[in-house]
């Protein structure tokens, strides 16, 4: 179903919202009706899947390994949460020819790569390049990380030391784990 | 101070996420910056839409700087705009050239015929490999190329009354200034 609501349409908004059309359905009180009802849509979908990646003339199976490693790296610029791979959208089924007709030019990943990144932006990257621009992206979890475990490791101290100096009575109940 | 803690936590998280409603509010989140921009626009030779004998190249049209406005019949959004383009062209100052992008020549031409055109010339991209040296990833979008032939401006998404009141004209604008 997602193929199809991100491939019939052209306009830009109407692309790639996923519908869940099959969890929709009501339960059908006859369950043959329900069973071909799903047959057709399984069967519809294959098609369209069929659609989305239409056979290249490769030049060889490691050729067309590389195809699949190259396109399953790049971002659909339209459907923005789907690899040109598996994208049925205009855009990149012609951006999966114009990395096609580039392979048997000869030319490299990295070099595929400039190409779209000088068109559409870094932004097509799924596996951006470790920059000034990004190190935030690739380091902001850790570092969110270090920080939960700072917190975590502020908490277990202040909560060590409170049995110790913990003489006076009502304290540690007040303040027994309302803290985090 | 210890009890507020969380709560300051919560209210940091809250402003955290409002922040991220009215950045959206204010952006298009699918728009893709374009690496493009204040660069020469890439060079091409298409058709014209009504004699398809006849090219047009980007060295045919500097010298006068122009909105190179990308739109299909097939796009639904452009619908919107083009009463916008409509309306708003003629006070431009500058000239509306269209893009024909992914169409056929016959269905570009009925949806100018039934919707007026505000192009002083159409250039047709019917395969659509141009359009990926100008990143076109849908339509419409316009791109505003000045006399030298660089790309000073783009929009993604329908013009609206806002963006051209707001982004275009003062684009414009900036351009006179700049050769009087």
């Amino acid at each position: 179903m997602r193929l199809s609501s991100c491939g019939s349409g052209f306009s830009r908004d109407a692309f790639c919202r996923s519908t869940q059309g099959a969890s929709r359905l009501k339960p059908l009180p006859q369950g043959f009706l329900l069973r071909l009802l799903l047959v057709i849509l399984f069967a519809f979908a294959g098609t369209l899947h069929a659609q989305a990646i239409e056979p290249m003339p490769f030049a060889n199976h490691a050729q067309e390994l590389r195809f699949q490693h190259l396109t399953h790296e790049l971002r659909c610029p339209m459907c923005q949460n789907e690899t040109l791979a598996d994208s049925n959208a205009p855009i990149a089924r012609d951006l999966r020819n114009q990395i096609f007709k580039m392979m048997q030019q000869g030319k490299s990943d990295d070099e595929i790569k400039q190409y779209l990144v000088a068109r559409y932006s870094k932004f097509v990257l799924y596996d951006p390049p470790l920059t000034r621009g990004t190190w935030l992206l690739w380091f902001g979890p850790l570092l969110i990380l270090l920080g939960g475990a700072g917190v975590v490791l502020v908490a277990i101290r202040k909560r060590g030391r409170m049995p110790a100096n913990g003489s006076s009575g009502p304290r540690p109940s007040i303040d027994n784990g309302d803290d985090w | 101070m210890s009890r507020l803690l969380p709560f300051i936590g919560f209210m940091l998280l809250a402003a955290l996420f409002g922040f991220g409603i009215w950045w959206n509010t204010q952006h298009d989140p699918n728009a893709i910056p374009t690496p493009l921009l204040d660069k020469p626009a890439p060079a091409f030779n298409l058709p014209k839409l009504y004699e398809p004998t006849q090219t047009v190249s980007k060295a045919d049209l500097l010298g006068k700087p122009y909105l190179l406005n990308v739109f299909a019949s097939w796009c639904i959004e452009c619908g919107v705009e083009h009463p916008v383009l409509q309306a708003e062209g003629p006070t431009l100052g500058v000239q509306l050239v269209g893009y024909n992008y992914k169409d056929a020549p016959a269905d570009a031409k009925r949806w100018l015929a039934e919707h007026g055109s505000p192009y002083a010339l159409v250039i047709a991209d019917e395969p659509g490999q141009t359009a990926i040296d100008f990143g076109v990833y849908g339509a419409p979008e316009s791109f505003l190329i000045d006399a030298q032939g660089v790309i000073r401006y783009k929009h993604i998404g329908p013009l609206t009354p806002e963006v051209v009141a707001k982004e275009l004209k003062p684009a414009i604008a900036a351009l006179r200034k700049e050769t009087p």
